[in-house]
């Protein structure tokens, strides 16, 4: 059984070009989760000097320390108001403009779907500077509001684009078969149309979501440290090298929506999901 | 059937598409219990009767009445109708039962009635079973029949059927519609069916409305419409036939069977044997007459005899003249 840990006999066993993916796979991975684990390593490390392999001293210390910090807490908590409220909001205005670009043909229509991307096209920075301007006039600077725009500036292209794809992969005829049946124009939406369109709209909900938990930069020009969410926390965290191990922290708590969304989507996520699939024969 | 009573109307419907197709001054009356079948090439304007007729399409002019009452006015939610697709009839993220007793529900039918309904219908379509499967564990032919079973289930007043076969095997088609024919004939409902198959319109319907370029060309019985083509193109769009020139421009509309071949030289109408096909218990034979192919049903034991290049002579028997 150890034998075969040998190189040599592994190389011969499986082939060269086995072989040569093997090293490519096992190189691929040490890049993707080295850093992984180390900030894995660094968030449970009570004391750690850099050129040593493995902390000093294992421990909670620094979780404590994040959730003993008030401003820390509420910038998580402030974090998940900002995300749910994007995303709910975006919801209810992009779901209904992806439905009217899937369904109905009028002027300006590709004109429509493309300023969604134009917003994703120009460097951030210079759109968010000339939104300050404006949110200085209406008082929106430095306010849940005004972060909740800049948040969902950056999803609706997601949140446009996604569900009108999967409103489109939807057949008139499956509407039309309901209306038949006797359904009115309502009831075949929320029974027939949106439930077939829900994996789509759950991808652009997550992108949503997730776009929102870690945007920075529009949320600290905004923002004006007044609302602080967990990305922007981080930057500060970033700059006081003294503690890495609060940002390893910090990052963990990231990730865990993430993840969990993630997990949770996991059928609905993939190229054909993204690509509006859900199709049937 | 002496008394039949008129289940649809149509007065003088015109419905017009914005880029000037579509249907003008359409009129027919269908009787209770009858199949009629609206056929005609793609694009002849069949479907948009069918569609004005289930309420998908507004009329531009004219009136469409269901047992004497104007329906125009209705969405299709509250008409009478009820509409197969040609596909995607069925909800996917619905199983057979959801999809069947969805109409059901809407009418508020108690529970215990919906159940029995449901596996009521689905003997009836030979399905028994299947309610809890999903649309996509089903073949093509068995969404139909559930397509079917969900219309009929609503006890419609008419059934509108849009090309519903046509996304089948040529065997399944076949199946399907004998079982048509024979659902129709238990329940006693009225079928609209729509097709582009002449064969499947032969075959279903108690009459055939031949339709071209948004007009109707004739309407009548499978027999009628076969053996008195009242046009050209209902003589070349219905079966087999042959279309010899004759005198004073005039074009004699001639089917395969009703041509008799000897051999020799010696008849009216004479050629050269180009191709001999065997076809069963029947054998086709192409006869190169002047210009024209003439295409003739021989039987084996005289197909056995003739040989490609052979002289023939055709005896003319049933034919019509355009």
């Amino acid at each position: 059984m150890f034998k075969m840990l040998n190189p040599k006999r592994f190389y011969h066993a499986v082939g060269k070009k086995k072989f040569l993916e093997f090293l490519l796979f096992a190189a691929f991975i040490l890049f993707f989760y080295g850093p992984m684990l180390n900030m894995l390593m660094l968030a449970f490390a009570n004391e750690y000097q850099a050129p040593a392999i493995l902390p000093q001293e294992w421990g909670f210390k620094w979780w404590e320390y994040v959730f003993s910090q008030d401003s820390l807490v509420s910038s998580i908590v402030q974090s998940f108001i900002v995300a749910i409220i994007t995303t709910i909001v975006s919801m209810i205005l992009c779901i209904p403009a992806a439905y009217s670009i899937a369904r109905f043909k009028y002027r300006g229509r590709k004109l429509f779907m493309l300023s969604f991307l134009l917003t994703n096209a120009f460097p951030k920075l210079g759109i968010y500077t000339s939104i300050a301007v404006l949110f200085y006039k209406y008082n929106l600077m430095g306010t849940y509001t005004g972060v909740i725009i800049i948040h969902m500036i950056n999803s609706m292209m997601f949140m446009v684009w996604l569900p009108a794809s999967a409103f489109r992969s939807v057949h008139r005829q499956q509407e039309e078969a309901a209306r038949d049946v006797g359904a009115g124009p309502v009831r075949t939406f929320f029974k027939v149309t949106l439930p077939m369109a829900v994996p789509g709209i759950a991808v652009a909900t997550l992108y949503t979501f997730l776009g929102s938990m870690e945007e920075a930069q529009g949320t600290m020009l905004v923002g004006m440290a007044k609302v602080q969410t967990m990305p922007v926390a981080m930057y500060g965290i970033v700059l006081d090298s003294s503690a890495v191990q609060i940002g390893a922290v910090f990052a963990i708590l990231l990730i865990i929506p993430s993840a969990v969304l993630i997990f949770a989507m996991r059928k609905y996520i993939g190229p054909d999901a993204i690509a509006g699939g859900f199709k049937m024969k | 059937m002496s008394e039949r009573k008129i289940k649809l109307q149509i007065k003088d419907m015109t419905k017009k598409y914005d880029n000037g197709d579509g249907v003008e001054h359409i009129n027919l009356d269908i009787y209770e219990g009858e199949i009629v079948t609206f056929l005609g090439p793609s694009g002849c304007g069949k479907t948009t009767i069918l569609r004005t007729i289930g309420g998908f399409l507004d009329v531009t002019s004219g009136d469409i009445m269901i047992d004497g009452k104007s329906i125009i006015g209705l969405p299709p939610e509250k008409r009478p109708t009820a509409m197969v697709f040609q596909s995607y009839n069925l909800w996917p993220h619905m199983t057979i039962y959801e999809n069947l007793a969805f109409g059901l529900k809407l009418r508020k039918t108690p529970k215990a009635t919906i159940e029995k309904d449901i596996k009521d219908i689905l003997e009836l379509v030979s399905m028994p079973g299947c309610e809890k499967k999903y649309p996509s564990q089903l073949s093509g032919g068995q969404q139909q029949r559930i397509a079917i079973a969900r219309s009929l289930l609503l006890k419609p007043s008419l059934l509108l059927l849009d090309e519903p076969f046509s996304a089948l095997d040529a065997k399944i088609r076949q199946q399907m519609r004998e079982e048509l024919k024979k659902i129709q004939h238990d329940l006693g409902i009225t079928v609209i069916f729509v097709t582009h198959d002449q064969e499947e319109a032969m075959s279903l319907s108690h009459r055939i409305v031949v339709m071209n370029k948004g007009k109707f060309e004739q309407v009548g019985t499978p027999t009628e419409i076969y053996d008195h083509p009242a046009t050209r193109h209902v003589a070349s769009f219905i079966g087999e036939m042959n279309f010899l020139k004759a005198a004073d421009d005039k074009t004699i509309a001639v089917r395969p069977e009703d041509i008799t071949v000897t051999e020799g030289s010696d008849g009216s109408y004479t050629g050269v044997v180009r191709t001999i096909m065997v076809l069963g218990h029947y054998v086709v034979v192409n006869v190169q007459h002047g210009d024209d192919i003439v295409k003739c049903y021989v039987d084996r034991e005289l197909s056995e005899r003739l040989h490609i290049g052979d002289p023939v002579s055709m005896q003319i028997g049933k034919h019509n003249v355009f």
